[in-house]
């Protein structure tokens, strides 16, 4: 018994279409059916580029998540740190030979995709630190020893991405990874102390900064210091969202994003259009639907009976509830602007890989949920 | 089984975590949806006024100014057709070359393509820049033809002021122009309804009833995107008229006194000596109000104001003059009230070589042989200057002052509506010690008995003073803007109420409170005893209607049109010894020491109903000069009496 490390139960193929969490996908199509009326609107209501390729992105990569579902839990297991180290080179690619776009060099071209290689990274690094929290004892979790190792794991991912430059991205792997070693349980202490040398750094940081990330967090602190500046998109966005009242202005009718005051409506600031024209209802019914999505990838890992799957589940509904937070809490002025996509609503062909991809994991950990991995 | 044991610690270690986790999401949602309340439930008012803020733009249209009508309802002030070129700058993409092909289409001069430049500095990027307001059709149709080329030009069909009868009422009615800076801080209603080529009253009415005239301005609301560029009209409320104002001129007699006076400088004015109203203001000469609507041109200008007749100058009511001998009715009538002369006493006029004399100094008449012995009666009649220098020597100027002041001279009339309305003197002891800090002397009395000296009136002045002595000695109010609340039979019937109650209850006005000076309500007495109005009435007819008379020539037989006045010569220029032995004839003088020629004058004589004044700047003798055109006028308003009587019937009938 100790000396098998896997365990595979037998499944037949009607166990796993059994085993399939139906909710997660309704929960997915109905996020997936929105994305596809709010990029519908950043066009004015035609049927055209932005729509299109959304369109297809969203069915190509959703009938990828339902056949990576049935990829083994014990595959992802074996190749996490494989998976991870394919996801750094592919960073230091995009370093040396990647596309640049508006003064930043974040892609791949993969012909029939802009690859960008940061959005994997967010999934790779909670899969890897599955595994590593899965390997080692819960004894040395708080050993200076075992710590080291994913600080450097979140380090050079994270640099390579500020280098590109891209702030959010980088927020959202270093929250993802870090996410992982709360619930792996890191001593509390550690997450103190570590705040707090992030607050005393923060002026040192600043500094650092390009100047162009350095006058977003100002602004941050006082949208009105340059409003058709740096601040023009935060003010914007406000007025959008505040002036959609309760009902919204209605679905087309958004006349912030419409006569083109929103900046980047459709990738980070879908929510701002969104709102506009569904008002508090609609906003409020779509932060409902991403609970739900959070839930349901939680409530996997509580059926789950390997440690791998089950800190990947919790870290994974953390990641996306990072994302989601980050980005909301960016459009409605509570968080600087750092450039982070909303799951599934933004239109952006790497981030939706990333989160099908991930999704899939999840689906995989439910439909192989017998499985155990256990440690030598 | 050291791992069971740290899978269990872990599973435990993990649940925990998560739940705190968990507890820190919900937390955070709850803060997304707080935030969300407050910016779509709470404040949402303040941002859907920054997003319409953000969206719509507002574009004025001028307001459409209002009517100015005669008592016939005949338009004096018009709107009339323009057609302009507008430049939305928001458009036009190379702003330089528009208004190059502009140039070759509709022939901008270089002084008008700078003035387009400047203006276009002072404009915000999605303003609208009138580039030409006065286009005439034949370049409006050629604008229109090339128009597919020229974006962001616009050919507009606009209105503006026009004034039909041009020259013959500008001094009453004004005229329009630009707006200026002053006229902006002048008033509300012009920075309210302020769009580019604004056009403001500057003078007259136009000036005067801003407020009126002006009207609403219209909005035309657009939707605009980010960079402001138009997407759709949302709106137009269309601009509204201003109130037509209607005058109680008419304009025939208006534009016949301005063709008596034509050729000279002066003032004709014509009054109801009941109601007040104002039937003809001429001023001469005149000037083209028209030229300022588009703004007038250097060399019109120049010839308007170097003028030395001074078209400018409303000479009704802003130009001074001695009265001359049309004072003396009113020197007679304070002497009778105050009882300081017996009107049958006798003074001998002896000419020029026996002068009245006074402290050594002598005070000649204008007849060089003299009248003889003089009543008063014939005093007024034949005008004797002997006469009232003993008059007014004994009446004291006090007195007189008292007198003058109460008929209506000395003080503004339409100040409300002419800004540049001037008082004139009545002097009195008082006055000279607060005007030149010196004590009066009786010499000047002497000569202000025959209306010279430091006394000034204008010609409205007079002919007011002349409609209340012409209508039995009641206060009226002269007024130039219709005011349907008069009506001529109540004013009579006032009057015949007054009359018949100070004749039942004697003579209320006892000498104390008769010296007082005082303000009197509208159709109070202003004479102490009714006789001595009468006689100064009964004399002016003799003025014209009997032999001797100094307006004898421009009589009428008619009682319809027989009317009674009185001539008046005013000195512009002491007359030297030297002079006065040449003798020379008027025209032998140099234009500007001329005198005025002054006439004064109620018609009908039996039951008279307008009263009249006339002045010719330097144009010698009352009596040659300025009683003919009365003459001729008088026959002009009794002509239309009928025609009045029945358009104000009409009138009330209508309100």
């Amino acid at each position: 018994m100790l000396t098998e490390r896997l365990y595979t139960s037998k499944y037949s193929f009607f166990d796993k279409l059994l085993a399939i969490d139906y909710f997660l996908i309704f929960i997915v199509i109905m996020i997936g059916a929105v994305s596809v009326f709010a990029i519908h609107s950043t066009e004015g209501g035609e049927f055209s580029y932005y729509t299109k390729n959304h369109l297809i992105r969203l069915v190509a990569f959703f009938v990828m998540f339902l056949f990576l579902s049935f990829i083994k839990i014990t595959f992802w297991y074996r190749n996490a740190y494989i998976f991870y180290f394919i996801c750094l080179f592919l960073l230091i690619i995009v370093l040396l030979f990647g596309i640049t776009a508006s003064g930043s060099k974040r892609w791949i071209n993969l012909y029939f995709l802009n690859l960008q290689p940061s959005e994997l990274m967010k999934i790779a690094i909670i899969v890897c630190f599955a595994r590593y929290y899965h390997k080692i004892q819960s004894a040395d979790i708080q050993s200076y020893r075992f710590l080291l190792i994913p600080i450097t794991l979140i380090i050079i991912p994270c640099y390579l991405v500020i280098a590109q430059p891209d702030l959010g991205t980088s927020i959202l792997i270093a929250g993802s990874g870090i996410v992982v070693i709360w619930l792996a349980g890191l001593n509390i202490k550690y997450f103190v102390y570590s705040g707090l040398l992030l607050l005393v750094s923060f002026p040192f940081v600043v500094s650092i900064l390009k100047p162009y990330q350095k006058s977003r967090i100002l602004t941050f602190f006082n949208p009105d210091r340059d409003p058709l500046g740096a601040g023009y998109q935060i003010i914007q966005s406000k007025i959008a969202i505040g002036s959609g009242g309760f009902f919204g202005k209605g679905y087309l009718k958004g006349t912030q994003s419409y006569l083109e005051f929103l900046p980047e409506k459709h990738t980070d600031f879908i929510f701002t259009l969104f709102s506009e024209e569904f008002g508090f209802l609609g906003s409020i019914i779509l932060l409902l639907l991403y609970i739900l999505l959070i839930y349901r990838v939680i409530s996997t890992g509580f059926i789950v009976r390997s440690f791998f799957a089950k800190l990947y589940c919790f870290g994974f509904a953390s990641a996306i509830f990072l994302y989601v937070f980050v980005n909301i809490s960016m459009v409605l002025g509570l968080l600087p602007i750092v450039g982070a996509p909303l799951p599934i609503m933004s239109y952006g062909g790497s981030s939706m890989l990333s989160i099908m991809l991930g999704l899939s994991i999840v689906m995989s950990c439910r439909i192989y949920s017998q499985d155990q991995i256990s440690k030598y | 089984m050291h791992n069971r044991a740290s899978s269990v610690q872990k599973g435990r270690v993990i649940s925990r975590r998560l739940f705190i986790l968990t507890a820190a999401k919900l937390l955070l949602f709850a803060g997304i949806t707080s935030r969300l309340y407050s910016l779509q439930i709470s404040d949402r008012e303040k941002y859907e006024i920054l997003s319409d803020k953000n969206r719509i733009r507002e574009w004025k249209t001028p307001p459409q100014r209002g009517l100015i009508t005669d008592f016939y309802n005949k338009i004096l002030a018009d709107n009339d057709r323009v057609f302009q070129v507008h430049l939305s700058l928001d458009e036009i993409q190379n702003f330089d070359q528009i208004i190059f092909r502009l140039k070759n289409i509709i022939n901008l001069s270089n002084n008008e393509i700078r003035k387009i430049y400047k203006t276009k500095e002072k404009l915000k990027p999605w303003d609208t820049l009138v580039a030409s307001d006065n286009l005439d059709w034949s370049e409006f149709s050629k604008l229109n033809l090339y128009l597919h080329e020229l974006e962001g030009v616009k050919p507009v069909v606009s209105s503006s002021r026009y004034y039909p009868y041009a020259n013959n009422l500008v001094h009453i009615v004004g005229y329009v122009g630009q707006a200026s800076i002053k006229d902006i801080e002048r008033m509300e209603a012009i920075r309210e309804n302020l769009v580019p080529g604004l056009k403001v009253g500057k003078s007259g009415i136009e000036y005067s009833n801003e407020k009126l005239l002006i009207g609403k301005y219209g909005i035309k609301r657009y939707e605009v995107n980010s960079s402001g560029k138009r997407i759709s009209q949302l709106e137009h409320i269309k601009e509204s008229q201003g109130s037509e104002i209607k005058t109680t001129i008419d304009l025939e007699v208006q534009k016949f006194a301005q063709e008596l006076l034509k050729g000279q400088a002066g003032s004709i004015c014509a009054m109801d000596i009941y109601t007040g109203e104002i039937i003809a203001m001429a001023s001469s000469p005149t000037y083209d109000p028209n030229k300022f609507t588009h703004g007038i041109n250097h060399k019109d200008w120049n010839e308007i104001r170097d003028n030395p007749l001074k078209p400018l100058v409303n000479k009704s009511i802003a130009g001074l003059y001695s009265p001359g001998s049309t004072l003396k009715p009113l020197v007679a009538l304070a002497a009778l009230e105050f009882g300081t002369i017996d009107p049958e006493r006798a003074i001998e006029c002896k000419g020029h070589k026996h002068p009245y004399e006074l402290y050594g100094v002598k005070y000649h008449c204008w007849k060089k042989h003299g009248h003889g012995y003089m009543r008063l009666r014939n005093a007024i009649k034949q005008s004797c200057d002997t006469y009232f220098y003993e008059t007014a020597r004994l009446l004291g100027v006090d007195k007189l002052s008292i007198i003058a002041k109460r008929y209506g001279l000395g003080s503004n009339i339409l100040k409300d509506i002419y800004f540049d309305e001037k008082k004139g003197v009545v002097p009195n002891t008082q006055w000279k010690k607060n005007a030149m800090g010196k004590s009066w002397y009786l010499g000047e009395t002497v000569i202000n008995g025959i209306g010279q000296g430091y006394i000034q009136t204008t010609p409205l002045q007079l002919c007011l003073m002349t409609a209340q002595i012409a209508n039995g000695g009641y206060k009226i109010k002269p007024h130039i803007l219709y005011d349907e609340n008069i009506n001529i039979e109540n004013t009579k019937l006032e009057i015949a109420k007054q009359f018949t109650n100070d004749s039942l209850l004697g003579s209320s006005n006892t000498k104390e409170n008769y010296l007082e000076e005082r303000e009197y309500q509208l159709y109070e007495r202003l004479y102490k005893n009714s006789q001595n109005i009468n006689f100064v009435k009964d004399a002016m007819f003799g003025s014209t209607n009997e032999q001797y008379g100094t307006s004898y020539k421009s009589r009428y037989e008619d009682p319809k049109y027989q009317f009674a006045g009185k001539t008046g010569t005013s000195q512009v220029k002491r007359i030297t010894e030297v002079e006065r032995k040449l003798d020379l004839k008027q025209s032998q003088i140099e234009y500007k020491n001329r005198d005025h020629a002054l006439y004064i004058a109620f018609a009908p004589y039996k039951d008279p109903r307008y009263s009249i004044s006339v002045l010719i700047e330097h144009g010698g003798s009352g009596s040659r000069a300025a009683a003919p055109l009365a003459n001729k006028l008088i026959k002009k308003i009794i002509d239309r009496h009928g025609i009045r009587e029945q358009t104000r019937k009409a009138n009330l009938t209508l309100a």
